[in-house]
């Protein structure tokens, strides 16, 4: 039996005067799952959202939430849907008169029957996973475009919501930032079990965290699946804007995006012999949710960033190439080595993270960790050798098998 | 084919067939302005009621005293100084005339009736638009066009209850302090330009206020203030909130014109409602 959505659109039209930005809308967003909207500017993907928490209403179609229509629904179960439902707005909406904890607070003030205290702890908790301590009392216009940033989705997460709506979380944010915020997401979502619905360019970063993908062109959703899916989608759409918001490498790490990784792995193992063989590197940052929430989500994209810069100085310099396959995995490939020879390239490539990747770490952590506290986190990686005739995915697959440590940072102390 | 695309040579009377018949097309901007008007009436009262029902909620202390600050305590001095240059304005102009009558002995009933039946109101509640009113407009503007106020509703907070409730109900409570400090620092200025300037008879001034003001004068004052405590604040509010519906402009060009609007209505509805108020008074 079909799960049955969370929030539906079914036929939405939405026109502002003379001006139709959706057109018959149709899409599906399920419980649970990180859906991204994606698509040109102007294209209506905001108006989507606000559709969606009643700041809009469609001028056709149906919006339904657990199969009930939202125009359709009484005051105290609109009142039930709107409080299960936080949106972060694309300018922030802070509240310019107000520090950034009255702001982080005031849904809590407003709306709930808490006491001052427990108000104030449950404002600081966010506003520290955030890492706002430090302007707190600070108002909006006093602090950066980032810091805002923070501040709002601070402001969107206190009430500890079941549905949020991110309009571009992560616009105007340098790469760290734009990762963290991103890892953040995916961190709460995963400790607050929330469904997340996400407007973002941040093309492929966003894919990582990204359950299903909705692709809005031309008024319509043209696209409605997983990110995979997405990489085979036969449309204009794919060809003018995916590749122009797709960069040739990631921002984070410098390394191929996946679409550029898997075009040179093809023109490069197609022209060799079918009898040659190839390795395959995965790496592992194994426990990054922990050192998020240990140090900071900027330390843990630090950490992913010096690794993704070692693999690619090191890699590329023996003709390999490189990219990041999951928020917290990247794949090499050595298209002219076999296992041996690639075992002995990593082996160099370990002395040299170790000495220099792992210092630099270790550097950063011991200005962020407070003295007391305490954390680990392994860097791994497996090997496989792959022929031009065997399918990448499953020489991958044997590589995460090998896994093994290759850096630990314990409690402080690098190995 | 428009007007002003007619050629030389063809007849008026053709583009005037374009036009219709003449009698709806003299009519018809009437009608519509008509219609606008009873919509942004309705509109105003809907947004009246609505946020007037959401005092009443001990949430909304702290913002009722935050704005009894802003509306009364900050546009206190201002109020003063007006209030104490019109009473020496009519300490004087009144002298000159009662003076011509001989009836100077009653220049402190004319002061003080002028100024709490009529004067006291009215300048109080230009005076706290001019401060308070316009503001709020640019404030309430500037919340609607930067979405501050969809996202209170995104928060399930109700802008008409956190935004303007608090507004109203300081209103309520200042106007008719502002309006009677307006009258005291008024009567003192008269004192000052007809008895001490002039050289009119403290004892009579004094006497007469006493004797000529009664509850009725002080009730009708106060009256008046509430009313214009109503009108400007749901001016006010109104044009800030709806800033982002005008057709004339976009934009903080829409929060200018939004409060300059306000302003220019509130004083004009001052004035009539003072007609009217005062028609019902006597």
């Amino acid at each position: 039996m079909e799960q049955q959505p969370l929030i539906e659109f079914r036929n939405v039209v939405k026109s502002f005067g003379e001006r139709t930005i959706l057109n018959g809308v149709n899409f599906k967003v399920y419980e649970g799952e990180v859906t991204t909207i994606i698509g040109l500017s102007g294209t209506g993907k905001s108006v989507t959202l606000k559709h969606i928490i009643g700041l809009l209403k469609p001028d056709a179609g149906e919006i339904l939430y657990q199969g009930k229509p939202i125009n359709r629904m009484t005051r105290q179960e609109w009142n039930a849907y709107i409080g299960r439902i936080s949106y972060m707005f694309q300018n922030n909406a802070l509240f310019d008169s107000m520090t950034v904890f009255e702001n982080v607070a005031l849904p809590l003030k407003r709306t709930t029957k808490l006491s001052r205290k427990e108000i104030e702890a449950k404002a600081m908790a966010r506003i520290q996973q955030t890492e706002l301590t430090e302007v707190t009392h600070k108002y909006p216009s006093e602090i950066s475009g980032g810091m805002q940033k923070r501040a709002a989705l601070a402001r969107a997460l206190v009430t500890d919501p079941q549905i949020v709506l991110f309009d571009e979380p992560t616009t105007g944010q340098d790469p760290i930032r734009k990762n963290a915020i991103l890892g953040m997401i995916a961190e709460y979502k995963k400790k607050i079990g929330f469904t997340a619905i996400l407007i973002s360019h941040e093309i492929p970063d966003v894919f990582f965290i990204s359950n299903r993908i909705l692709a809005l062109w031309d008024k319509k959703i043209v696209f409605e699946g997983t990110p995979d899916e997405m990489e085979n989608f036969d449309h204009p759409f794919h060809d003018e804007i995916l590749q122009s918001l797709e960069n040739l490498q990631e921002d984070i790490t410098g390394l191929y995006s996946s679409r550029h990784f898997k075009i040179r792995y093809q023109t490069e193992l197609v022209r060799r012999g079918a009898d040659e063989s190839y390795a395959v590197l995965m790496f592992g940052f194994d426990n990054m949710d922990e050192v998020s929430e240990s140090i900071s989500h900027d330390a843990a994209q630090q950490t992913l960033r010096s690794l993704g810069n070692y693999i690619r100085k090191h890699f590329g310099a023996v003709g390999g190439f490189s990219t990041r396959q999951s928020i917290n995995e990247f794949a090499t490939i050595l298209p002219f080595s076999d296992l041996d020879e690639a075992r002995r390239i990593l082996e160099k490539f370990t002395a040299d993270f170790q000495e220099h990747g792992m210092r630099e770490l270790s550097e950063t952590f011991q200005k962020e960790i407070p003295q007391d506290q305490c954390f680990d986190f392994v860097i791994s990686v497996g090997m496989a050798q792959g022929q031009p005739q065997v399918e990448i995915e499953s020489v991958m697959e044997f590589a995460r098998f090998d896994k093994k440590p290759i850096a630990t940072f314990q409690c402080g102390t690098r190995r | 084919m428009a007007v002003d695309q007619l050629p030389d040579n063809e007849p008026i009377s053709a583009a005037s067939k374009d036009r219709g018949p003449l009698l709806p097309f003299i009519l018809n901007p009437f009608g519509r302005f008509g219609i606008r008007l009873n919509n942004t009436l309705g509109a105003m009262a809907i947004f009246l009621a609505r946020a007037f029902i959401q005092i009443f909620h001990w949430k909304q202390i702290p913002e009722i005293v935050n704005q009894v600050y802003f509306i009364g305590a900050k546009s206190a001095s201002i109020v003063a100084l007006v209030g104490f240059f019109t009473g020496m304005v009519l300490g004087l102009q009144l002298y000159y005339v009662m003076n011509k009558f001989g009836a100077v002995g009653f220049l402190g009933t004319a002061v003080s009736l002028s100024l709490i039946r009529e004067l006291g109101p009215v300048l109080a509640a230009i005076m706290i638009t001019a401060r308070a009113g316009s503001a709020m407009t640019a404030e309430i503007g500037i919340q609607r066009i930067s979405e501050q106020i969809d996202a209170l509703t995104t928060m399930r907070i109700d802008p008409l209850g956190y935004l303007i409730s608090p507004r109203i109900a300081a209103a309520l409570i200042s106007f008719p302090i502002l309006t009677a400090f307006f009258d005291l620092i008024g009567i003192l200025g008269g004192y000052l330009s007809g008895v001490i300037l002039m050289g009119a008879s403290a004892g009579s001034y004094l006497y007469r206020i006493d004797a000529s003001v009664e509850w009725i004068d002080v009730k009708g004052g106060f009256i008046k203030s509430i009313v214009f405590a109503v009108l400007v604040i749901t001016i006010c509010c109104f044009q800030g909130y709806f800033t982002h519906m005008r057709r004339d402009s976009y934009g903080s060009k829409s929060v200018s014109l939004s409060t300059t609007s306000a302003v220019v209505l509130s004083c004009v509805m001052i004035l009539v409602s003072d007609y009217v108020v005062t028609s019902f008074l006597l």
